[in-house]
């Protein structure tokens, strides 16, 4: 059974084999971060876009050189920006940057306590990024109905968070995820909050197309072990998810059959 | 002349192009997006954009991030 391979995530029309998103952030060098990205399977990555270092040694590696955007599929996130202006003014440098590539993931944030959405903001920079052909992949909070305005604008995925960035609390609020899966036209991935294996498995079995995680990787005490272990993870959440629970109940049903019992 | 260059003061000489700021500070052939006073500059105008002086010039690229 490969209903994960025959199964694809379709971003902004393009297929996708593997349903774990990872993040570049907080590992200790490059090549723990490429050898997290293979072993997690990520074919997308989110990258940041920050001022370069002047006077910094030229020879030194990219991140690009080692995540190469032939190989894979990179996402230019706007964290950091607390303002729609300034989001829109990073999506406008990484598509220079990375020559007219146009999917970004967008995040304005509210608040440097719990890095929660400033949704209005959010809202206002989708719509510009949208008008000016950007693919928006957005980062928002659990809000159904917000998650449905995003999706109305014109955004290619809509990017709940289960619990605060690098939190590692684990979905908080499984019933408004189940609501914007239920109600989604364009695919829902879980976008921060994810602390282990099983919280990324939950999100799968609730029917999300995919999850984007950064610290729960890098922030492992074996973040490769742990970039395998996610993938494991996302696999089987969404075997579990096409396959269909069983439904709880609260009294014991027998799996071995009752008649010819001995004696 | 004096221009910003990611926010810190940067002599250069007068009537300097936007490419040989960059090959002088190390970023020729590197995969960078510039910024001067807010507009992007794209790659194929570096040749032909003058630097004035006061020129608030921005030099990003892509780091580690989720």
């Amino acid at each position: 059974m490969t209903a994960t391979l025959s199964d694809p995530l379709v971003i902004a029309g393009k297929p996708y084999r593997s349903r774990l998103l990872t993040g570049t952030g907080k590992f200790k060098d490059l090549d723990e971060t490429r050898l997290a990205t293979e072993a997690a399977g990520a074919e997308i990555v989110t990258v940041a876009i920050r001022r370069s270092n002047i006077g910094q040694d030229p020879g030194q590696p990219n991140l690009l050189d080692v995540l190469p955007p032939a190989r894979y599929t990179i996402l230019p996130n706007t964290a950091g920006c607390y303002t729609a202006d300034d989001a829109v003014r990073t999506c406008r440098l990484a598509r220079e940057l990375l020559d007219g590539h146009s999917l970004v993931k967008l995040e304005v944030l509210g608040d440097q306590r719990t890095l929660f959405p400033d949704v209005v903001q959010t809202l206002q920079a989708a719509e510009t990024l949208v008008r000016e052909g950007f693919k928006v992949m957005v980062y928002t909070s659990d809000d159904p109905i917000l998650a449905k305005r995003l999706e109305e604008i014109g955004c290619v995925a809509v990017m709940p968070l289960a619990a605060p960035i690098g939190s590692g609390l684990g979905i908080q609020n499984r019933w408004n995820l189940l609501e914007i899966v239920e109600n989604a036209k364009v695919p829902i991935l879980v976008d921060a909050g994810v602390g282990t294996a099983s919280d990324a498995a939950v999100a799968m079995e609730l029917g999300c197309d995919g999850v984007l995680m950064n610290t729960a990787i890098a922030g492992a005490r074996q973040p490769v072990l742990m970039a395998g272990a996610m993938r494991k993870a996302i696999e089987a959440g969404r075997e579990a998810f096409l396959a269909g629970r069983i439904p709880r109940k609260r009294y014991a049903s027998a799996s071995s059959p009752i008649d010819g019992t001995i004696g | 002349m004096e221009i910003l260059l990611n926010g810190a003061p940067h002599a250069c000489l007068d009537d300097t192009t936007l490419a040989r700021l960059l090959a002088d500070n190390g970023y020729a052939g590197r995969r960078v997006a510039v910024e001067i006073n807010r507009t992007i500059i794209p790659r194929s105008a570096h040749e032909t954009t003058r630097l004035q002086p006061g020129d608030r010039v921005e030099i990003v690229h892509a780091m580690g991030g989720g």
